[in-house]
């Protein structure tokens, strides 16, 4: 008889020996070239480095990185949260299409959500004409690279979101509604507090991936320095000018820039946690 | 009378871009410059050039889609005819200015290590067992065209003209390349940089600035017993200066990299300089080689179509993998 395989009980080595070959690999993965970013950076000394960032195309880059964070990252907050809130809460027709479409962007290569852009809008696109006689210039400009970071990083906020709202369900909403509570207010007290960290967490990584993407940006941005590149962009142009140091200071600072983003999001996990202790401690 | 252009000049647009291929960074960085200030002397208007670099063929596609560019300096001919065949340039632009619109040239040459291990001397070492080429890609790249262009020029001559010998010789060459970069500058950092391959095969300028970049003594110029002449062509894109009203600056632009002391700048820069004067200066740094031109492919049309067009010998000869 086939009877239930029974719970092993684990080797206190197994899991010693896991953990260790784990951080071994992301050391190897993660760690060294992170390290090879910041000894490159330095290895002119501090001076060289920091001259990296007096450079007027430096500057220019590192303005509209955060141009673009700053545009991006609210339009996909607020369309993540309607997009996860209609797909958990509701069921209507066309919602397996909705779940789709918001995969889509995950699964398209970075080129190809810059390309598309350059057949809608570009000289010779469908509206180019259009464009082009109105004097509007979305593609080789900051529009079209907007365009391109809202397209690769759509999906990130509603992907964190959909799967916690549905497990929620609409229980709490109805409740609120059956004691009288209005659309708007049950939203903002009931279903926001619910995905306050599961929206900041969506929020940061949509925030990291839009200061640095690269593929569909190049596609995008036209090359002209001081005016259309990215710090990723510009992080690609000094390494082929042979300006090395100078390209690993800007790739130093966009690191430095997804780690205070990590560092924000583990705080904030933390936080999250102990508010929860402390609500269920209640 | 001297106030009347002058005032006509400063409605004009203050600002140029130049949409150029990779290698070309250098030299316009300083150029541009150099035209500034002169500009700024004989006219009294400031005026601010920006650049714009990527590989010569993705050029030609982002002004063909809409990047306005007032002026392309591109690796060949046959990019800005592409630029041409969308009514974006007069389809007589290499006529406009002297030496077909290529105000500087270049020429295909081999780096090696130093001291040249492999005992790398000529087109037919590349096709030896065990020799790692590094050369980009025909299908995206200006120089790389320039170089296959060069291997089937010689192997046709030393074939008697027998094209399928000759085509077989050039596969031979491709078998040995393990990465097939995008673009010039990505063959070159490929090399020097992470130390991959025995030999690159690229623009003689590239050439040059790599050994200036990481310092002599690490590698060696070799030069085959033939090459091609290669023209980086340039041109105004006509659509952009009339829409934007800045032709004069695009065109006195243009017809400044023709002044001595662009020449000398390019030859500094390590591209072939066409007068005369600077030519003669910088003998010593440019060897005479036994140059090929295009013509011998029946100029670039006929080049393109033959060789790099989908299904082309390019496409016979090479197997990703």
């Amino acid at each position: 008889m086939i009877g239930t395989v029974a719970p092993r009980r684990i080797e206190s080595a197994g899991p010693a020996v896991l953990v260790l070959a784990a951080l071994a690999w992301l050391a190897l993965l993660i760690g060294a070239p992170m390290a090879t970013v910041f000894t490159q950076a330095l290895s002119k000394g501090l001076g060289a480095f920091l001259d990296a960032f007096k450079e007027p195309d430096g500057l220019a880059a590192i303005r509209l990185t955060l141009l673009v964070a700053v545009i991006a990252v609210p339009l996909n907050a607020a369309f993540g949260l309607a997009a996860a809130w209609s797909i958990a809460k509701f069921n209507f027709r066309g919602k397996a299409v909705l779940l789709t479409l918001i995969d889509l962007p995950l699964s398209l290569s970075p080129v190809v959500s810059g390309l598309v852009w350059v057949l809608l809008f570009g000289a010779r696109g469908w509206f180019g004409p259009m464009l082009d006689a109105g004097g509007i210039k979305i593609i080789f400009a900051v529009p079209g690279i907007l365009l391109g970071t809202i397209l690769v990083t759509v999906p990130l906020v509603a992907r964190e979101l959909i799967p916690l709202m549905a497990e929620q369900g609409a229980d709490e909403e109805l409740a609120a509604t059956t004691l009288g509570s209005g659309g708007w207010t049950t939203f903002r007290r009931v279903t926001l507090p619910n995905v306050r960290w599961a929206l900041l967490h969506g929020v940061l990584l949509s925030n990291a991936r839009a200061m640095g993407e690269f593929g569909a940006v190049s596609v995008l941005s036209g090359h002209i320095r001081g005016l259309t590149e990215t710090l990723p962009l510009h992080v690609e142009a000094l390494y082929n000018d042979y300006d090395f140091v100078g390209a690993f200071a800007s790739a130093s600072l966009l690191a430095g820039l997804a780690i205070v983003t990590l560092v924000a999001k583990t705080a904030l996990e933390r936080a999250g946690r102990v508010a929860a202790a402390k609500g269920s401690a209640l | 009378m001297l106030a009347l252009p002058r005032a006509s000049l400063a409605a004009a647009p203050a600002t140029l871009l130049n949409a150029s291929y990779d290698p070309t960074r250098e030299f316009y960085k300083d150029f541009n410059g150099l035209f500034v200030a002169d500009w700024q002397r004989k006219t009294g208007q400031p005026v601010r050039i920006n650049q714009s670099h990527d590989g010569s063929g993705k050029q030609a596609r982002a002004v063909v889609d809409g990047l306005e560019a007032d002026v392309v300096t591109l690796a060949l001919a046959y990019d800005v005819d592409a630029i041409a065949a969308k009514g974006l340039i007069a389809k007589n632009w290499q006529s406009r200015l002297a030496y077909n619109s290529a105000p500087y040239t270049s020429t295909i040459v081999f780096v090696v290590r130093k001291g040249n291990p492999k005992a790398i001397h000529d087109w037919i070492d590349l096709v030896k067992a065990g020799v790692k080429v590094i050369t980009p890609n025909p299908k995206t790249s200006g120089g790389a065209r320039w170089a296959y262009l060069a291997a089937l020029g010689y192997a046709t001559k030393r074939n008697g003209g027998d094209a399928t010998r000759a085509l077989g010789f050039v596969r031979g060459i491709y078998k040995n390349v393990p990465v097939l970069d995008t673009g010039a500058r990505g063959s070159t950092t490929t090399f020097v940089q992470r130390g991959i391959g025995d030999v690159l095969v690229g623009w003689e300028n590239e050439a040059m600035l790599a050994i200036d970049e990481v310092g002599p003594g690490k590698l060696e110029i070799v030069r085959p017993s033939m090459s091609i002449l290669a023209e980086p062509s340039v041109a105004v894109v006509d659509k952009v200066v009339d829409k934007r009203g800045s032709r004069k600056l695009a065109e006195a632009y243009l017809r400044f990299l023709y002044t001595e002391g662009a020449q000398e700048l390019a030859a500094k820069r390590h591209f072939r300089p066409r007068g005369q004067a600077v030519a003669a200066r910088y003998a010593a740094k440019f060897p005479r080689m036994n140059l090929i031109t295009i013509a011998a492919f029946g100029g670039w049309q006929k080049a393109q179509a033959r060789n790099f067009a989908d299904g082309g010998t390019f496409d016979k000869i090479y197997q990703p993998g």
